[in-house]
């Protein structure tokens, strides 16, 4: 493994939201959105805002960095990063970046941030208006292949098929998101649980995925602050240091038109390894994972890419109780994430992983000094990072 | 009559003209595939330059339309106003033996809520959309 590393180079010290609301249900247009986000986590970290000098963002956020650091009055713009993608794939990138940045000198202090107000905008859920396709839209639009669930549902119908996995093993992905979001008041789904046989009885969306196989869409804003680890300590909470990070996609995973050689991954075999070589962890060391539901087959298969069981061992290994804090083996989504608390485009799973470390989640796993991320499967580029306490260092 | 209703966006070539020889092929009812001239590599979708040598040089080849289904999905929802009201559809990932084994998506024809075979063998027919503005041929599958 390279000796260059961001491990323990940079803490996250603030973490910052709006209310989430339902698509189309925010009071608020969606660039104050994020200016609200990027105040909270300021205040939550006890930082005057004024000492942000750098912007993180992933799958074109539209709120610029230029007119965010107009609008905060910041004394001087210092880095200002998108991720290539769409998706959710870029929300661990994003840290990585900012982190990055912040390792080596380019900024000091770096806002990672996504805000979205679907209802102001196009959804990603519906199609677009319009006559014509062309590109890679060409060769699906004309068959009915045009939202994400669409599109990438037949990569886990594969996966499914060629492993031989159960209904049951998606379904209690879906049952250990609702079961959190019940102890998380900020959750859209917060006092509405699902039960087993609601899920069964859901209607498709595209097979194999059900209603509540996918994830929600809604308004609203989330923001971290990244500093470096010599000044994690002067701030309010206890930090989270980031242990390392990876983003890409393996061998032509972005070959078009469904081309991909392994064609039923969620994209990270080459990217998990690299995270772990970096954090220098094992997967039996992590005490927590968010992984970012777009679909609860993206879930199933990250979870097997990053280590935590073989796809042969998918069927037993999921059983909603395995994956409910804070006993499981592997507590997951412990916030509700993007199917039960909020679809901020995954950057809520970043804050619930900072909350884990600082001990402050509403499912909270007893002393979780391992914690990590899953952004965006099967998208490309997707990324994963795992934050640390200071135990960890 | 077309597998899924009118109204669908009608595909057109891309810009810079990559993909132009499949659809004029699919208008003729012949399936084209890119070929790398060098080292003879198939590749799809459609792209400047072949992966496995890098070499710009490649040609069409035309290909029997024997495929195998590799994946499959069944949409229930419809996210576009065309296919309100319309119910399920199949969606099939062809692979073609006869063609390194490149991959082409299309709609399985036949009963929508029919059981699919990952493995079951089908064969590309062509779908014309004449009355289109501009017109257009698909390339579906059927089961053989
Ligand atoms: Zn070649």
């Amino acid at each position: 493994m390279s000796d260059r590393s961001l491990r323990g180079k940079v803490a996250v010290v603030g973490v910052g939201e709006t209310t989430y609301w339902r698509h189309g249900k925010s009071p608020h247009p969606e660039f104050k959105l994020a200016l609200m986000a990027i105040l909270a986590a300021a205040e939550d970290a006890g930082l005057d805002p004024r000492r942000i000098d750098g912007f993180a963002s992933y799958s074109n956020d539209r709120n610029d960095p230029s007119r965010l650091a107009a609008a905060l009055g910041l004394p001087a713009l210092r880095f200002s990063n998108m991720n290539w993608g769409g998706g959710g794939g870029g929300g661990s990138a994003a840290v990585g970046n900012a982190a990055a940045a912040v390792a080596c000198g380019m900024a000091d202090c770096v806002v990672v941030f996504r805000a979205l107000a679907q209802g102001q905008f196009q959804r990603f859920g519906a199609a677009p208006p319009g006559g014509t396709a062309s590109g890679e839209p060409a060769f699906n639009a004309p068959y009915g292949v045009m939202s994400p669930a669409q599109r990438y549902a037949m990569r886990a119908m594969r996966f499914l098929h060629e492993n031989k996995i159960a209904p049951s093993a998606q379904r209690a992905i879906a049952l250990a998101s609702y079961h959190h979001a019940q102890a998380n008041p900020r959750a859209v789904m917060h006092g509405r649980p699902l039960t087993a046989e609601a899920y069964d009885e859901s209607r498709w969306i595209v097979e194999p995925w059900r209603l509540f196989d996918c994830c929600q869409e809604n308004d609203g804003a989330a923001a971290l602050i990244i500093v470096p680890a010599e000044q994690a300590k002067d701030f309010r909470h206890k930090p989270a240091y980031l242990l390392g990070s990876a983003q890409g996609s393996e061998h032509r995973n972005g070959a078009r038109v469904h081309n991909a050689p392994l064609y039923a991954t969620s994209s990270f075999t080459t990217v998990a390894p690299q995270l772990y070589g970096m954090a220098q962890v094992e997967p039996s060391d992590v005490d927590v994972v968010q992984s970012y539901e777009n679909f609860t087959g993206g879930v199933l298969m990250s979870l097997v890419e990053h280590g935590f069981f073989k796809a042969e061992e998918a069927n037993d290994f999921l059983e909603p109780e395995n994956l409910m804090a804070p006993k499981g083996r592997l507590p997951l989504n412990t916030s509700g994430g993007n199917l039960a608390e909020c679809y901020m485009h995954g950057l809520e799973l970043q804050i619930e992983a900072v909350r884990q470390v600082r001990g402050q989640s509403t499912s909270q796993v007893k002393d979780a000094d391992v914690s990590m991320v899953i952004s965006g499967p099967m998208v490309t580029p997707v990324s994963s990072m795992i934050l640390g306490s200071e135990a960890t260092l | 009559m077309s597998y899924l209703p009118n109204g669908l966006p009608s595909p057109v070539p891309e810009n810079d003209g990559v993909d132009k020889p499949y659809w004029d092929g699919a208008r003729r009812g012949e399936l084209m595939v890119q070929r790398c001239s060098k080292c003879g590599t198939f590749r799809w979708g459609p792209e400047w330059i072949c992966h496995k040598c890098l070499s710009f040089d490649f040609d069409w080849q035309k290909v029997s339309g024997k495929g195998r289904i590799y994946s499959w999905e069944r949409p229930w929802h419809p996210v576009h106003p065309a296919l309100k009201g319309h119910g399920p559809y199949v969606v099939v990932l062809v692979e073609l033996p006869d063609a390194g084994n490149v991959r082409m998506l299309g709609n399985l024809l036949g009963d929508p809520r029919q059981e699919v075979r990952i493995g079951a063998e089908v064969q590309a027919v062509f779908e014309p959309h004449d009355d289109a503005q501009p017109p257009f041929t698909l390339v579906q599958w059927k089961t053989v």
